[in-house]
């Protein structure tokens, strides 16, 4: 028996049974061979493909920006399929490990593979795009049907991000259209409106997972030292992208649209909205555009996945925090395979009321989903 | 409690491990340089299956740029989140005063003394002639 000390609640188990049909709103597949991309690539770009490779924004191409946590490179340890190869790139081996684990009802999938969002050379980053989206029906959504896909686009290709979009649209084997957090303007801007009415008038939701790379400093400080400094980071990320969304307008123009922020923490939400309430008032006549106090705007239109749940020093806390966010707009997630995912029994280290777990663990998923 | 024989010194080298179930619950059991130790095989922080982790050092550091690894082999390192723990007591690095992972007195016995009994050995038959692993739980 391990002892647990008091700050961290005893009561904090999920127990099996409301786990029975939740929703996993963060799952990363990956390939076992980068070439399983190959069949969905037409032969100019599988040839750009080998030949050149990706450019992405980073400074430092082929390398993540901090080899985090060799060996292992971000992954969890004991996520290695025995059959070898990447984690999640086995997916007896993540129904093994996750999927059957707890009975889970749906799976969304977030890739983070093909960097075709990331990509400079934007017609070959469409290409990527297109094909990392067949690669999820064939690979995954079509053998387990309870693994969902996510939409991949670049979005400084408007014309084809469109294009993608349009084409996957009424295809329920796709939840959500899935946008890099980090891009070259925040998300607001005029030249991305296009893209998010085509996300709302198709019925899908917009997903922002952290990551991602601007080319520019990843927080508004400069270029951070540490992998745990950078991870804070995202944070702000988060932040910027919910502001732009805000201020320039954007649920004024599009108001159907949903958007959900995963990995990014959610703690944060209610300090940021009380802050742009208040300076709403101040400099309204700045942004006439905007009709309502940002923070409904936001209670409107934002959604929040749970890992990595903070931790608050008082377990307590984390009940008032959730109550400000509004109980009906977080979704659980588990980030599997990575280093840092949630177990759902243990993720939260305070005991949740029975009727908000249901709505936190598979509710407010499946009515953002639309799923069955 | 009870004594039980978990292995034979030979199938755990030094830096290895081996994974066993006494009385319902799975326990690791680990040689850091010829000396044994046993710690339950479950994160109190998530429930991972802590013994499945690595072992590694304690990396410290005075000043940024400076950094010195010790205990080399010591710091059993979750595989899930990296919370680390001394094989030796159980203790959290990064929450020494709250928590710590259940630890258990090993000792290696001769087979001369153990055929004498009391002792509980499920599945691994002793003679005579050899060194055992005994966990107390």
């Amino acid at each position: 028996m391990n002892v647990i000390a008091p700050t961290v609640s005893s009561q904090a188990d999920v127990s099996i049974q409301s786990l029975i049909g939740y929703v996993d709103c963060d799952i990363h597949p990956y390939f076992k061979d980068p070439a399983e991309l190959d069949e969905f690539l037409a032969p100019k770009w599988r040839e750009h493909r080998r030949e050149y490779g990706a450019r992405s924004r980073s400074p430092m191409a082929y390398a993540a920006q901090y080899p985090r946590l060799s060996p292992g490179v971000g992954m969890r340890q004991d996520a290695f399929p025995p059959t070898g190869g990447h984690p999640g790139s086995d997916l007896a081996f993540m129904r093994e490990q996750l999927i059957d684990l707890f009975g889970m009802a749906h799976g969304i999938m977030l890739p983070l593979l093909g960097r075709g969002g990331d990509e400079r050379n934007l017609e070959f980053g469409a290409a990527m795009c297109n094909a990392v989206n067949d690669w999820q029906l064939a690979h995954w959504c079509a053998p387990e049907p309870r693994l969902k896909a996510s939409i991949q686009i670049n979005v400084d290709h408007a014309e084809a991000a469109v294009a993608e979009i349009e084409k996957r649209a009424g295809d329920r084997r796709f939840a959500q259209v899935q946008i890099q957090q980090r891009g070259l303007e925040p998300l607001g801007r005029h030249r991305y409106r296009k893209i998010l009415e085509a996300c709302a008038a198709n019925g899908f939701p917009i997903a922002m997972h952290l990551g991602g790379t601007s080319g520019h400093a990843s927080t508004a400080g400069g270029w951070p030292s540490y992998y745990h400094e950078e991870h804070h980071a995202y944070v702000q990320s988060m932040e910027a992208i919910v502001t732009s969304l805000v201020v320039e307008g954007v649920f004024e123009q599009v108001p159907n649209l949903r958007v959900v922020l995963v990995e990014g923490g959610f703690a944060w939400i209610p300090a940021l909205t009380w802050r742009l309430d208040k300076h709403f008032l101040r400099l309204r006549s700045e942004v006439p555009h905007l009709k309502r106090l940002p923070s409904e705007y936001i209670r409107d239109h934002i959604w929040v996945t749970t890992q990595p749940v903070e931790e608050p020093e008082r377990a307590g806390d984390m009940l008032s925090t959730l109550e400000w966010i509004g109980w009906d707009r977080v979704m659980f997630s588990t980030d599997y395979p990575h280093w840092d995912q949630d177990d759902p029994r243990y993720a939260f280290k305070v005991a949740i009321p029975e009727a908000n777990k249901k709505k936190l663990f598979r509710d407010n998923a499946l009515a953002f989903y639309g799923f069955e | 409690m009870a004594r039980h024989v978990v292995a034979t010194v030979e199938e755990i080298p030094p830096g290895q491990s081996k994974i066993v179930t006494v009385r319902g619950r799975e326990i690791g059991v680990f040689n850091v340089a010829s000396d044994f130790y046993a710690l339950i095989n479950r994160c109190p922080h998530e429930g991972a299956a802590l013994c499945k982790g690595m072992l590694v050092g304690r990396m410290e550091s005075d000043t940024p740029g400076e950094y010195r690894l010790t205990r080399k082999g010591e710091m059993l390192r979750c595989p899930w989140h990296g919370w680390e723990f001394d094989i030796r007591t159980g203790q959290s690095w990064c929450d020494p005063d709250h928590t710590f992972v259940r630890s258990y007195k090993v000792s290696v016995e001769p087979g001369e003394s153990l055929v004498k009994g009391p002792y509980v050995a499920e599945t691994v038959p002793v003679r005579i002639e050899g060194d055992y692993i005994v966990v107390d739980v």
